[in-house]
C-alpha cells in the first residue's frame, strides 16, 4: 500500500511537472503583463512540431530536438508579438481573449494543412524508456525526467526574476510602467523578452508532452483548460504559484482517479472551486 | 468586326452561359451524394481517412456508374454533434437535392442524420459510427464498416477458449466504450471467464498512470482495454509496460485501434504480444488487400488506409453496386432493396449486407503483434468468419 501511494503521488508530480512548463510561461505573461495568451497552448504545439521536424528530418537527437523547440518558439513567438500582440496591450480583456482564441483556431488549420491531421509518434532515445525498480516499485524514468527539468527550469526562472539584472528590470516594468519607462528601461524590449521567453517554455512543454499525452493539431486548444486553472490556482504572475498549482493539480488528478475513478476527473474542479472560494488570488497571488 | 477587349468579354460570357446550360441539362443524369463527416475538429483525422476511402473508390472505379454521374457534397459536423449532423442532412437533402447521405464517423451523427433520411426516405450508407444501434434508427440505414458487439463478444469468447479465465476491463466513458465493456464481458463470461474489475476512463483523458495502477493492483491474468483512435492508444500501451503490465505476464487484449500503425511507430517494442480484435487489418497477406494498401498509400503521401479509409472505400462500394442493380435509379426504396442482402468480396475479405438489420457480415479477425522482417505489425493468428452483431434483436 505505502508503495501504491508513493508510485501515485509520483506520476501525479511528474504529470503535474509537465503541466507546469506548459503554463508558467502563461502565468509570466498574463501576471507580469496582464495580457491573456490563449494561445499559449498554440505555441506548446509549435514547440511540438519542431522537436518532431528536428528529429525525424535532421536526425538531431532528443535533447538538442529539445532546445530547439524552445528557440523556435520563443523566436516565433517574437515576430508575432511584435507584429500582433502588442497592439493589444492596452485593448480590453474581450478583444485580447477574442484574437488568441482566434490564433488558436488559425494554428490548428495550419498545423493540419503542413503535418496531416493525424497523431506524431515521437520516438525517445533509449536512456529515457523503461522504468527502475526503487525498492520493489517501478518508476518511468521518462517521468523522472520530466520533473528533474521541470525543478531545473524553476530554478533559472526564480533565480532570472530575483538575482539578475533582467529580472530586476522585468520587476520594475511591471511595477510601474511608466516610472520604469522614465528611468530610461525599454520597457518595450523587456517585454518582447519576457513573452519570447514565457513562449518558449510553452514550446519546450509541448516537446515533452509529446510523449506522455502525443501531439496532432488539436493540441493547443486540449491543453488551455489544464494551464489556465494553474495559472488561476497558482496566482497571477507567481512561478512558485505556478509550481505548487500544477503540482496539486496533477496529483490531485492522478489520486482523484486511481482511489475514485468514478468521480476522479471531476476532482481537479473540486480542488479549483475550493481552492478559489478560500484564496480568490489564488495560492500565490498578489493582484 | 473587330475584337474589341469588349467584344471579347462578350463571347466569353455567351461561352460560358452554353457551359452553363449544358451542365444543367446533364442534371438528371448525376447522382448526389451528401458527405457528412467532421471534416474538422478533434475527430478531423478519422474523416480525413474516411474521405480518402471514398476518393480512392471513385479514382479506382470511375466517377460514372450505370450512366450516371456521381456528385459528392460535403458538410462538415465539427466533431461529434447530433443536431449539426441533423440540420448537414436537413440542408443536404431540402437545398442540395441529394439523392443518398453518406459518411459518418461518428454514432451522434448517424442518430442526428436518421430521421432526416427517414422521412425524405434516402439511402444512408453509415461509413463507420460502430454503436449497435445506429441501424434500428431508421429503416434506410446500410452499415458497411463493423459494429463494437461484433468484434469484441468474438475476442471474449477466443480468449476463454485460449486459456485466459479472469480479465480486468479498462473502457473509456462514453457509447462506444460502454458497448465494448459490455460485449466484452458477455462473450467472455459466457465461455466461462470472470471480470475480476471493471474502470472507465474519461473520454479526454491526458495521463493513464492512475487507472492503470488500479490494473495492476488487481494483478489480473489479462487486460482488456478500449480507448478512441488518436494519441491514447500510444499513451495506454506505454502506460501499461511502464508497470509491467506486458504479454506475457499480463496479456493485453483490445480492439484494433490499440495497435494501429501510428500507435504502433509510438509504443515500438512495448506492443509486442499485444492481442487486438478487427475486421480490417492492413498486413493482411491478400491480393485485393495489396491493391487497396498500395493505391491508398499512393495516393496519400505514403500514409496507410485503416478502420475509417475501408468504410469509406466499401461504403462506395455498396452505393456504386446499388445503382447498378437499380439501372441509376435513385429511389431510397429500391436502393435499400438492391444493398439488402448484398455480398462482395472487400480488402477487408469477405463481407455482406444483413437482409434483415441492414448491418454488416463479416470476418472477425483475431491479431498478435510479432515481428515480421524485423518491422512490428499485426498478424492474424485467428479468423471467425460470418459474424453479425451478436445485440441486434437482443436489446429489444
Amino acid at each position: 500500500m505505502i508503495g501504491n501511494i508513493a508510485i501515485v503521488l509520483f506520476d501525479g508530480l511528474a504529470f503535474g511537472m509537465l503541466l507546469f512548463v506548459l503554463s508558467v510561461g502563461l502565468s509570466v505573461t498574463l501576471g507580469l503583463m496582464n495580457f491573456i495568451n490563449l494561445a499559449h497552448g498554440a505555441f506548446g504545439m509549435l514547440g511540438g512540431y519542431v522537436a518532431i521536424v528536428a528529429m525525424r528530418q535532421f536526425g538531431s537527437p532528443f535533447l538538442l530536438a529539445l532546445a530547439a523547440a524552445f528557440i523556435v518558439t520563443a523566436l516565433v513567438s517574437i515576430v508575432f508579438e511584435r507584429t500582433l500582440f502588442r497592439r493589444l496591450y492596452r485593448a480590453g480583456e474581450l478583444n485580447q481573449v477574442l484574437f488568441t482564441i482566434g490564433l488558436v483556431f488559425v494554428s490548428a488549420a495550419a498545423a493540419t494543412y503542413v503535418f496531416g491531421t493525424g497523431q506524431q509518434p515521437i520516438i525517445l532515445p533509449d536512456w529515457l524508456r523503461g522504468s527502475v525498480d526503487i525498492g520493489g516499485t517501478r518508476f518511468g524514468i521518462y517521468r523522472i525526467f520530466l520533473i528533474v527539468m521541470a525543478l531545473i527550469i524553476t530554478a533559472l526562472l526564480v533565480f532570472g526574476l530575483e538575482r539578475t539584472r533582467l529580472g530586476a528590470r522585468i520587476r520594475a516594468s511591471v511595477d510601474n510602467q511608466r516610472a520604469a519607462q522614465g528611468l530610461g528601461l525599454d520597457v518595450d524590449k523587456i517585454f518582447a523578452i519576457t513573452f519570447a521567453v514565457g513562449s518558449g517554455l510553452a514550446g519546450l512543454g509541448g516537446a515533452m508532452a509529446i510523449e506522455i499525452v502525443g501531439l496532432d493539431p488539436s493540441f493547443g486548444f486540449h491543453f488551455l483548460v489544464y494551464v489556465l486553472i494553474i495559472v488561476a490556482v497558482g496566482g497571477l504572475g507567481s512561478i512558485t504559484g505556478s509550481f505548487v498549482g500544477a503540482a496539486l493539480l496533477g496529483i490531485g488528478d492522478v489520486a482523484g482517479k486511481y482511489f475514485v475513478p468514478e468521480i476522479g476527473s471531476f476532482l481537479i474542479y473540486l480542488l479549483l472551486v475550493a481552492i478559489l472560494l478560500v484564496r480568490p488570488m489564488g495560492l500565490f497571488g498578489k493582484r | 468586326m473587330r475584337h474589341t477587349p469588349f467584344a471579347r468579354a462578350l463571347a466569353a460570357c455567351a461561352f460560358g452561359i452554353g457551359l452553363g446550360l449544358t451542365a444543367s441539362a446533364s442534371a438528371q443524369d448525376t447522382v448526389k451524394v451528401g458527405v457528412i463527416l467532421p471534416y474538422s475538429g478533434p475527430f478531423a483525422d478519422a474523416a480525413n481517412q474516411l474521405q480518402a476511402g471514398i476518393d480512392l473508390y471513385i479514382a479506382k472505379h470511375g466517377d460514372t456508374v450505370a450512366g450516371k454521374k456521381i456528385e459528392l457534397i460535403k458538410k462538415d459536423t465539427g466533431g461529434p454533434a447530433a443536431d449539426v449532423a441533423q440540420r448537414a442532412a436537413q440542408e443536404l437533402v431540402v437545398r442540395d437535392g441529394v439523392d443518398i447521405l453518406a459518411g459518418f464517423a461518428l454514432t451522434p451523427e448517424a442518430l442526428g442524420a436518421a430521421p432526416v433520411s427517414q422521412e425524405a426516405q434516402k439511402l444512408m450508407v453509415v461509413m463507420n459510427a460502430a454503436t449497435s444501434i445506429v441501424t434500428e434508427q431508421s429503416p434506410y440505414i446500410v452499415r458497411t464498416s463493423v459494429t463494437i458487439p461484433q468484434v469484441n463478444t468474438a475476442l471474449g469468447h477466443w480468449a476463454f477458449e485460449n486459456g485466459i479465465k479472469q480479465a480486468y476491463t479498462l473502457v473509456s466513458d462514453y457509447g462506444p466504450g460502454h458497448d465494448a465493456e459490455k460485449s466484452f464481458a458477455q462473450g467472455f463470461t459466457d465461455a466461462g471467464g470472470t471480470i475480476v474489475g471493471a474502470d472507465r476512463t474519461p473520454v479526454a483523458n491526458p495521463d493513464f498512470s492512475a487507472f492503470v495502477q488500479r490494473v495492476k493492483d488487481a494483478n489480473p491474468e489479462a487486460v482488456y482495454i478500449f480507448v478512441p483512435g488518436g494519441a491514447q492508444p500510444a499513451a495506454i500501451g506505454k502506460a501499461l509496460v511502464d508497470r509491467g503490465l506486458a504479454p506475457p505476464a499480463t496479456k493485453i487484449l483490445a480492439q484494433g485501434e490499440l495497435t494501429h500503425p501510428e500507435a504502433l511507430a509510438s509504443m515500438g517494442e512495448t506492443a509486442r504480444g499485444v492481442i487486438t480484435t478487427f475486421h480490417y487489418t492492413l498486413e493482411r497477406d491478400d491480393p485485393l488487400n495489396k491493391e487497396f494498401v498500395e493505391g491508398y498509400t499512393a495516393a496519400n503521401n505514403g500514409r496507410e488506409p485503416d478502420l475509417f479509409s475501408i468504410g469509406g472505400y466499401d461504403g462506395m462500394h455498396l452505393i456504386y453496386e446499388a445503382l447498378k442493380k437499380t439501372g441509376g435509379d435513385a429511389n431510397g426504396d429500391k436502393l435499400l432493396e438492391a444493398a439488402k442482402g448484398m455480398s462482395w468480396q472487400s480488402p477487408r475479405g469477405p463481407m455482406s449486407i444483413d437482409p434483415e438489420t441492414r448491418d454488416v457480415v463479416q470476418t472477425v479477425y483475431i491479431r498478435e503483434v510479432q515481428e515480421v522482417n524485423g518491422k512490428l505489425q499485426n498478424v492474424v493468428i485467428h479468423e471467425i468468419p460470418n459474424v453479425k452483431d451478436p445485440l441486434h434483436g437482443a436489446a429489444k
